[in-house]
């Protein structure tokens, strides 16, 4: 392959130290790649790490070991050429939608007069058109999840990076959530890292599902190629006899994880 | 319940209360006057007093004097708070430092202070500046240090993560976080800057509010001392009333208390 890789993690190793001086190693060994224009899912059981791995790509968290290769170049400081979408509300809450989104314009120096029209020709691509002037808190969950896309996308970042962006939705939204990310990554293709716990999710909008065992020292145990044919429909993907063929694949080897991450939940519930 | 109801209610309360008042102040009850008037004064004289006030125009001089100090002491008084707490919340080692002393002086009763001030500052305004000062700034600084530091985790990495360098940080995180937490306290800091006035003019002054109703008691002229402070009263709702007016235009951006946005 001649074209760079967008992210390498190489043997990557991810430590925390707790309270009482003991050190928690949450990933180990990690390996993995997303080619420019890949749509890469991390899948594992809750505090496998995943979310982990991908602060490690985005550069919030310097690895223990291991290296972090963004298009070749060995990764120092924050990550400028990616896109970050947050699980929790990440809106600047005294800012209005139209503000939120020419933000990442304004402070790159972009006058306000040029960045505020692309904003709300944003806004207007991911259906909020009519909201530009409502300030985070008007905006349903689903609606604060659009802004916060044309946050991030509005400055064209080469990679994106999603941590259970879609999680605090609700079923329904979650899936013209996904519809529209695929409609505006239709677009230009750019590389993606989407960490997510619903497995389905990650098939439906993938071209790579990889899984991670369950924590503490969790690895990456799986890596699958999804092939179902693009453009998808997320709504229509889930019929798919290919799509059910390999849900089941993956979830023979997901399953298990999961039941290891409950127990040692529970262990640990139980110690405490 | 309508509007009109409940103000008819509410004034009907003020009218009870005043009738009373001027019934026990004035009428005996067998053959007992209940509120003897050199103690109570009654409604009327009361009245009466403010009435002369206005009329002469000898309050508004008071007035005046009595809310230039108190905009003085808020505005010196919330400056200073916001630029030492967004110091102390940027330099954990300097509020490490300093902690136990901002603990000391603000567990101080303020107004031990205000014959200090008298001395250094003289009995003008200034002295009356200086006590409010003390009140408004602890309550400033620990909403603006309290706000800094609690900005969300999140909202902070996203601003990195669109390429914020910490001056824009500064600008469109930290900044907007501060203020949101001090303009919570505005009515209380405002409502301190009011007090600091009034008790540095009523321990030591030539002018003002406080002054007014010292002058009054001195002389037991109760009548003074209650239009002093029912004219007190209407001053600082009228305050109050322009910094709700004031917050409701800075903080458009916030949900309001009961969360129906």
């Amino acid at each position: 392959m001649t074209t760079p890789t967008a992210v390498a993690l190489e043997d990557a190793k991810v430590a925390f130290r707790v309270a009482d001086d003991r050190v928690y190693t949450a990933v180990e060994k990690a390996h993995l790649s997303v080619a420019q224009g890949e749509f890469v899912a991390i899948v594992g059981p809750t505090g496998c790490g995943k979310s982990t791995l991908l602060n490690v790509a985005a550069g919030l968290l310097k690895p223990a070991a291991g290296s972090v290769k963004i298009f070749d170049q060995p990764l120092a400081g924050l990550n400028r050429d990616a896109g970050y979408l947050f699980q929790a509300d990440a809106l600047f809450p005294w800012k209005t939608a139209l503000d939120n989104v020419a933000i990442g314009l304004e402070i790159h120096g972009t006058p306000r007069s040029e960045a505020l029209p692309r904003a709300q020709k944003w806004l207007t691509s991911v259906g909020l058109g009519a909201f530009a002037n409502r300030y985070p808190h008007m905006l349903s969950g689903g609606q604060r999840k659009r802004v916060a896309l044309a946050q991030v996308l509005i400055r064209d970042p080469k990679i994106l990076l999603m941590d259970e962006p879609f999680g605090p939705l609700d079923a329904q939204t979650r899936q013209v959530m996904g519809n529209l990310l695929l409609d505006l990554w239709n677009a230009d293709r750019k590389a993606v890292l989407f960490v997510t716990h619903d497995l389905e999710e990650a098939i439906a909008l993938a071209d790579r599902v990889v899984i991670m065992s369950a924590g503490p020292s969790s690895r990456i145990i799986g890596d699958w190629r999804v092939t179902l044919p693009r453009p998808r429909d997320i709504f229509e993907v889930r019929l798919d006899k290919e799509f059910h063929a390999l849900h089941r694949e993956i979830w023979s080897v997901l399953k298990d994880e999961v039941m290891k991450g409950y127990a040692q939940s529970s262990q640990a519930a139980e110690a405490v | 319940m309508s509007r009109v109801t409940l103000l008819a209610l509410q004034v009907l309360v003020a009218v009870v209360c005043l009738a009373l008042w001027q019934l026990f102040a004035t009428v005996p009850v067998f053959g007992k006057i209940l509120l003897p008037p050199f103690f109570f004064s009654n409604p009327v004289d009361v009245f009466a007093q403010i009435v002369k006030w206005f009329s002469s125009g000898v309050i508004w001089k008071h007035l005046g004097i009595t809310l230039t100090e108190s905009i003085l002491a808020f505005v010196i008084g919330s400056a200073g708070g916001v630029l030492v707490g967004f110091w102390f919340a940027r330099q954990p080692l300097v509020a490490a430092v300093f902690d136990p002393y901002v603990k000391m002086v603000n567990a101080l009763p303020r107004v031990v202070l205000a014959p200090i001030f008298a001395l250094w500052l003289g009995l003008g305004i200034w002295s009356k500046v200086a006590l409010g000062v003390t009140l408004v700034f602890f309550i400033v600084f620990f909403n603006v240090y309290q706000g800094v530091k609690e900005v969300s985790r999140t909202v902070l990495d996203n601003g990195r993560m669109l390429g914020m360098s910490e001056r824009q940080l500064m600008q469109h995180v930290y900044w907007p976080s501060a203020l949101s937490w001090m303009f919570s306290s505005l009515h209380t800091s405002v409502g301190f800057a009011v007090v600091g006035a009034v008790v540095g003019e009523y321990l030591g002054s030539a002018a003002g509010l406080g002054y007014l109703i010292q002058q009054a008691e001195g002389v037991f002229d109760v009548a003074g001392v209650f239009a002093g402070m029912f004219v007190l009263s209407a001053f600082v709702i009228l305050i109050d009333f322009g910094v709700t007016l004031v917050e409701r235009r800075l903080l458009v951006w916030r949900p309001t208390v009961d969360g129906r946005g």
